[in-house]
């Protein structure tokens, strides 16, 4: 992993359209402001992870299970 | 086309029926096109199928069955994603984590699944705020329920 130190107003640049600005430090807490192309999507990587993980569990119903849920109107 | 299904055996589907996911969802980034078929005897869940592969299908629920107050707001991005014009164009999906026994079932109201229906297109979107979670109760209401709940 690269590791760069930055103090607060600083960035880092990603690419030539990703800017990653370090705005606010309080305690433990690091305000980022991220400006990307409207393309790129930007999520908390622990809701991302849970959000994965989350689907995969729902893509390994088995066939049983599905089964039951048929005709039961 | 002649597609095979993980939940609901073989079925003849119209070209124009399959929805685009040009970004994929999260942990199957590479499929990107899935139609929506009807779970046999079932008016409640329907089942969304891969088109690319017979072995990846999802159980879906419209939330609103469940959850008449769900409610979010559609970014810029996504609208710019989706192309969509109109509210009336597009309509709201979630997925449903089954479980064993059945009362431990979930959906996933953090992540529902927003679809163009003009345009067939389609994107999981993950709601920023922490308003709702990714497995919320499935909970099938019934006249019973709501008696109950008239109550207290």
């Amino acid at each position: 992993m690269l590791v760069l130190s930055r103090k607060i107003k600083e960035s880092i640049m990603i690419g030539e359209e990703i800017e990653i600005k370090v705005l606010a430090i309080e305690g433990d807490q690091v305000k980022l402001g991220v400006e990307a192309p409207k393309s790129v999507d930007i999520y908390r990587k622990e809701i991302y992870v849970a959000i994965k993980e989350e689907n995969s569990e729902a893509a390994e119903i088995s066939q049983d299970m599905v089964e039951l849920l048929k005709n039961q109107s | 086309m002649k597609l095979q299904t993980k939940y609901v055996g073989a079925v003849d589907v119209k070209e124009e029926k399959i929805i685009n996911f040009p970004f994929g969802l999260p942990g199957f980034e590479k499929e990107t096109s899935f139609v929506l078929l009807e779970l046999p005897g079932n008016p409640i869940f329907q089942t969304l199928q891969s088109v690319t592969n017979e072995n990846l299908a999802f159980i879906v629920i419209h939330p609103y069955h469940l959850y008449k107050d769900y409610e979010f707001k559609l970014d810029q991005t996504i609208q710019d994603h989706l192309k969509i014009q109109e509210q009336a164009d597009v309509f709201v999906l979630t997925i449903v984590t089954l479980k064993q026994p059945f009362e431990q079932s979930t959906i996933n109201l953090k992540a529902p699944i927003i679809i163009n229906e003009k345009e067939m297109l389609a994107k999981q979107y993950v709601l920023v705020d922490d308003a709702y979670e990714t497995k919320a109760p499935l909970h099938v209401e019934t006249d019973e329920d709501e008696s109950k709940d008239a109550r207290t």
